[in-house]
């Protein structure tokens, strides 16, 4: 059977988990409402990864006494820039150079899992080995928790409260994206250039200005999964095991389960988490089961897909313009 | 009245490539004035209008907004101006609710709030007098109601200049009555108005004055006190028209199509067409009118085997040359390709050309071939028949294109509807169909349209033509069936009848399914 | 308001550019990316491009046995991107290659396991192939159903499909695991070479090249002139026109989805009789994606494609050289990979488009 210890160990594997995809899945949704289908996510999450881990290891390598508010800032700026970087790159060739966005998107995503890959092999051999990569500074801010300070909480608190700051920020994140959509001006413009560009254009939207700064803005959203995988999850390190590449992917499928809405994204990353780890504390599952188990989220997602097919719900479609591109002199 | 001048356009000139859709257009809009703006399809009164709109941009001319010269490169510089369009084809968010249609794209101060917002549409109705739901989201509304939030949208901005871009070409005529009312409330109010239209009797009952387009060249415009119907359709085709299309005496005529008892839901499970019955007689041919969207789409589509048919209907078709005593063949339940096999020879010109008629890609020789590339037992398409007929329909009807490979898709419209048409009549058919043949072409090749299908009645050929010109129909046809809301409310022989007959007729029930109040 | 007479860039449709004019454009974009890439490399290493390029080029022919592997890897790739012809052509987005060709690397490397010691070679290839055709068509079918009844969206179906695939990999090298704890299957029937391709020619990937040579020149065939592929274009271009012309666009899409699985499965079945051997989660490796753009870009010509995925090939295998004659690590392959498809994705626009600078008047025709 399962022990109370391990129920609490496979939650907090879920939203570790989670967490990560939930960022990649938010920033695809904001992407994704202005009618850009980035396939890109796993790239852009490369390099958000990249570009942290790169950052605070130069800082931390060339700076006996690092300085963790300066690590923490420069992790951060240097992955939500590389991202949005990305995903500038993604907008110039989809909307200005008007090329097919799921070639681009797949570009982008062997693109950035090169730099990715290349540059972290490089910070390993700088480092002297694979594992050896020291950012001890900077994984130690986005590691640290209340629950280590206090463990007096108990249970409650080693479920909530053991997790590094990014986890609450992605949730914050992923409720003012919510708001954001529903509820201001911008985000009732960007959800008609997403619905449909030619009715936003002529509401005096500026349509290429909307599909730009969401897909950047967004690509830099996801690019905080990587950075939050590199720092947190495997705790500053960087490994070519294209796991990064597999949990963009699971991003991009998040986004379909949530049907759209960020909310939803919040316990969808969960339970994909959950539905991850699971295998782990099945009990009597051989190693191979538990591949066929880690099937479980894709397998659902197909389901979601299928669902909301059926049951044609208009709130529940993808943005109608989703994958189009959009020209306003044509004819 | 004294008329202030709301905008000027000076010289403009709006190229498609090698189409010129504009050619130095010089035009007056005046403040408490409607504006008719007149001419056929394909006049560039549309393009003219979306430059205004910040659609498209002119290559040429300039553009003055009370006497000041202004950029319009994109719809939100036209807002600035005080310009607001009305699209012909609306441009709305389904999912979104009137009120977020209404306020999208707006930059005002403060947090969104739709409340407010929906207490100043529901204002700005009671001032103008129409009503919507601030609430009911797009999807849900009737075509009357899009329209309505399409220039309650305009107004809540401020326009002051509207341009409405055929915005009866949808509306039952009690809606359109509506409209006017509604124009005119607006014209009092001191505001500009232009409509687009090349319906002339409302061009003589709504409009102040009318400017003439006619082939993207300005004309010239005349008060419309000071004119009438005959003097505007000189100035819009440039000389008199007396139709004169050869209207022999139909030839023996048998029945080729009988319809029974036909009705058709669209996929909401709305009603389209209600237990139609007719029968279209080879050596002649059968008119179809009504306003749009009467169910002419849905019934062509129905015989040729593309809509759900419900239970009950039977459409019965004879060939040429089969006794008249002989059973004919049993259309409904059969799929176009069963329709096909069965050896039915039914020819199909649908409205849509490029998107359901042809493949816009291919050159002539491929969409010669999607009418019979099945022949033969081999695996492979035969493409030496196919190319040929491509050569002769390019002779024959004066096809111009560079060669036989050209996508058809860059072709102009009349090209466009001379490869259509050539090929269907190329099977030889017992029954033609054509939807809106002549839509957008210009006379000369509307008149070889004309011929063509009276060659082929004189065959006997049983030709249903649905046509939206009255004046046409009277002349082309030997009968005229007129639908309404989806039923027949009437045949009329075309020798006897006259335009007002057929008009009260297209009015006659009151449209079922129809949202209106 | 605004003084400025007009923007200052508009974009105008070209007309019908040329093939050599298309080409040059496309041919200068490689060129330029190729300088790219270069400067990337240098502003990296500070070695002399020219000495990468030539790395890259001994790195993929500097000897026959190097020559013989890019050949047989762009085989690879050819023989995916022409799988994913006929869906393109009918405007399906099947981005589900990766899990079409892994579930046809499952099937043989389960035959090939299972029968290796009771099946004669040529006997279990042919089974093998037509096992991994049905699977492979089976991972095509089933989204194009779904698309075809109730319109689900195709494009992340099958992507969501490719994971599937991989986990089933998973459970397979798992289970198949040899030896225990190596976490891979490793080479299937070593000693007998029982299921692997036979060498053709004298030549140890004559079959591999056969085959797909054989592929390319049938679905070229088949897209341009058999009737089945006139059908495709059509439903490519206007499902009305097709439902219109008689055509079942529901039959049209299943059976265009089953035989472009089939074909990515027929790859999987190459991948391992035909060179791996074995089967991991790799064996896909990525070109399942790669061979998308590589269709695309071809516009389903599938002679074009071998020119593509030789370039493609050529750069990984010259970057897989030059990683280890300069010290770096062989993603530099990904990135060039990247350069070079960016600037040919954005030099179709300057194909298509005419960009107009302010003041200047369109050039008469």
């Amino acid at each position: 059977m399962i022990s109370g210890t391990q129920i609490i160990q496979l939650l907090q594997s879920a939203v570790v988990f989670g967490t990560v995809i939930m960022f990649g899945a938010i920033g695809e949704i904001l992407t994704e409402k202005s009618g850009n289908l980035n396939l890109g996510v796993p790239g852009i999450m490369y390099l958000g990864g990249i570009a942290g881990l790169a950052a605070s290891f130069f800082y931390e390598f060339n700076n006996p006494d690092p300085s963790p508010v300066i690590c923490l800032i420069l992790s951060f700026a240097a992955a939500f820039l590389a991202s949005a970087l990305g995903g500038l790159l993604y907008s110039f060739l989809t909307i200005t150079l008007r090329a097919n966005q799921n070639v681009t998107g797949l570009t982008l995503t062997i693109f950035g899992s090169g730099v990715a890959n290349f540059f972290g092999g490089s910070l390993n051999t700088m480092a002297g080995g694979v594992g050896q990569i020291s950012v001890a500074t900077t994984s130690g801010i986005y590691r640290a928790n209340i629950y280590n300070k206090v463990p007096s909480l108990g249970t409650a608190g080693s479920l909530l409260l053991s997790y590094g700051f990014m986890v609450y920020l992605a949730i914050v994140v992923a409720v003012l994206m919510a708001w954001f959509l529903n509820r201001t001006r911008t985000g009732l413009n960007l959800r008609a250039v997403g619905e449909n560009p030619a009715t936003a254009d002529a509401a005096g939207i500026n349509v290429t200005r909307y599909k730009y700064a969401a897909t950047c803005i967004g690509a830099g959203i996801s690019g905080m999964g990587g950075l939050y995988y590199t720092m947190d999850y495997i705790k500053g390190t960087w490994a070519n095991d294209g796991t990064i590449e597999a949990l963009g992917w699971l991003a991009v499928a998040l986004v379909i389960f949530a049907t759209w809405k960020s909310l939803n994204a919040i316990w969808g990353s969960y339970l994909f988490g959950l539905l991850s780890w699971m295998y782990f504390y099945v009990p009597g599952l051989t190693r191979s089961s538990q591949e066929l188990f880690k099937m479980l989220p894709y397998l659902v997602t197909i389901l979601v897909l299928i669902a909301i097919s059926l049951r044609k719900k208009r709130e529940n479609q993808p943005p109608a313009s989703l994958g189009l591109p959009y020209f306003r002199e044509e004819r | 009245m004294e008329h202030t001048c709301a905008i000027q356009l000076k010289n403009i000139t709006k190229r498609f490539g090698k189409v010129v859709a504009n050619d130095s257009v010089d035009l007056t809009i005046n403040r408490g004035e409607i504006l008719s703006l007149l001419g056929e399809n394909g006049s560039g009164k549309t393009t003219l209008m979306n430059m205004l709109a910040g659609i498209y941009f002119p290559d040429e001319g300039e553009i003055l907004v009370n006497g000041k010269p202004v950029t319009i490169a994109s719809p939100k510089d036209a807002f600035a101006n005080g310009i607001g369009m009305i699209h012909q084809h609306f441009k709305l968010v389904d999912v979104f609710t009137a009120a977020e249609n209404i306020v999208l794209g707006l930059e005002e101060e403060g947090k969104l709030d739709l409340k407010a917002a929906a207490a100043r549409i529901t204002d700005i109705c009671q001032r103008y007098g129409f009503s919507i739901d601030p609430n009911k989201k797009v999807y849900d509304m009737s075509v009357s109601e899009k329209q309505t939030v399409e220039i309650v949208k305009v107004l809540y901005r401020g326009a002051d200049i509207l341009i409405l871009d055929e915005p009866t070409a949808v509306l039952t005529p009690q809606e359109t009555d509506r409209l006017f009312d509604v124009m005119r409330n607006m014209k009092a109010d001191g505001k500009a108005m232009v409509i687009i239209t090349h319906k002339l009797h409302e061009v003589m009952d709504v409009s102040d004055r009318v400017a003439v387009l006619r082939k993207g060249k300005y004309i010239g415009d005349v008060a419309t006190s000071e004119t009438n119907p005959q003097a505007l359709t000189d100035m819009m085709v440039g000389h008199a028209v007396t139709l004169n299309i050869n209207r022999p005496e139909p030839k023996n005529p048998i029945p080729r199509l009988s319809v029974e008892n036909l009705t058709v839901y669209d996929a909401m499970g709305v009603k389209r067409l209600d237990n139609v019955s007719f029968t279209a007689m080879g050596g002649e041919i059968l008119g179809i009118a009504g306003i749009a969207g009467s169910g002419q789409k849905e019934l062509l589509e129905a015989i040729a085997g593309l809509q759900n048919i419900s239970a009950g209907a039977s459409i019965q078709y004879r060939a040429i040359g089969s006794p008249e005593d002989a059973p004919g063949v049993q259309l409904v339940g059969k799929t176009p390709l069963q329709i096909k096999q069965a050896g039915v020879s039914l020819a199909f010109v649908p409205e849509d050309r490029l998107g359901m008629g042809l493949v816009g890609t291919m050159g002539m020789t491929g969409n010669m071939l999607l009418r019979s590339y099945r022949k033969g037992h081999s695996i492979f398409t035969n493409r030496k028949a196919p190319r040929k007929l491509a050569e002769d329909v390019m002779e024959r009807l004066e096809v111009v294109t560079p060669n036989v490979a050209f996508p058809v898709r860059r072709l102009s419209g009349g090209n466009v509807q001379k490869v259509l048409v050539g090929r269907e009549i190329a099977q030889e058919p017992s029954v033609l169909m054509t939807a809106y043949a002549v839509r957008g072409l210009d006379i000369n090749t509307s008149y070889t349209i004309y011929n063509l299908l009276t060659e082929q009645k004189m065959q006997g050929v049983a030709v249903v033509y649905v046509g939206e010109d009255l004046d046409v129909l009277l002349e082309l046809c030997d009968r005229i069936l007129v639908l309404c809301g989806g039923q027949v409310s009437g045949v009329v022989d075309a020798r006897t009848t006259t335009k007002e007959e057929v008009g009260l007729l297209m009015t006659r029930f009151k449209k079922e399914g129809s949202k209106d109040e | 308001m605004n003084n400025k007479k007009e923007p200052l860039l508009r974009i105008a449709k070209r007309d019908l550019l040329p093939w050599y004019k298309a080409y040059g454009i496309r041919l200068a974009a490689v060129l330029v990316s190729l300088v790219v890439s270069g400067l990337f490399i240098f502003a990296v290493t500070k070695l002399n491009p020219v000495a990468v390029y030539e790395a890259i080029f001994d790195g993929a022919f500097g000897s026959p046995r190097r020559s013989w592997v890019t050949v047989r890897d762009t085989m690879m790739l050819l023989c995916i991107g022409i799988g994913l012809a006929p869906a393109f052509k009918m405007k399906f987005w099947n981005i589900g290659a990766e899990g079409q060709v892994l579930v046809g690397g499952i099937v043989t490397a389960g035959l090939m396991r299972a029968l290796g010691s009771s099946l004669p070679t040529p006997v279990l290839l042919v089974l093998m192939a037509i096992v991994s055709l049905l699977a492979g068509a089976l991972w095509g079918i089933i989204p194009a159903t779904f698309k075809a009844v109730w319109n689900t969206n195709e494009t992340l179906f099958t992507l969501m499909m490719n994971y599937v695939a991989i986990q089933l990999t998973s459970y397979c090298v798992a289970l198949w695991e040899n030896p225990f704890g190596s976490n891979t299957v490793g080479i299937i029937n070593q000693k007998t070479k029982a299921g692997w391709f036979p060498r053709v020619f004298g030549l140890e990937y004559g079959l591999n090249i056969l085959l797909v040579l054989a592929l390319t020149v049938g679905m070229f065939i088949y897209l341009k002139y058999s009737k089945q592929g006139y059908e495709i274009s059509v439903v490519g271009d206007s499902e009305r026109t097709a439902r219109y012309a008689g055509i079942n666009v529901k039959k049209v899409t299943i059976r265009t989805m089953a035989i472009s699985g089939a074909i990515c499965g027929m790859a999987g079945f190459i991948a391992v009789a035909g060179s791996s051997h074995t089967i991991s989660t790799s064996t896909a490796g990525g070109r399942g994606f790669t061979a998308i753009i590589v269709a695309w870009l071809a516009q389903f010509n599938t002679f074009v494609m071998i020119l593509i995925s030789l370039l493609l090939v050529f750069l990984q295998k010259g970057a897989i050289q030059i990683a280890s004659q300069f010290n770096l690590n062989d993603y530099a392959s990904q990135i060039i990979t990247g350069i070079i498809l960016f600037f040919i994705l954005g030099s179709e626009f300057f194909i298509n488009y005419r960009v107009i600078l302010r003041g200047r008047k369109e050039a008469a025709k």
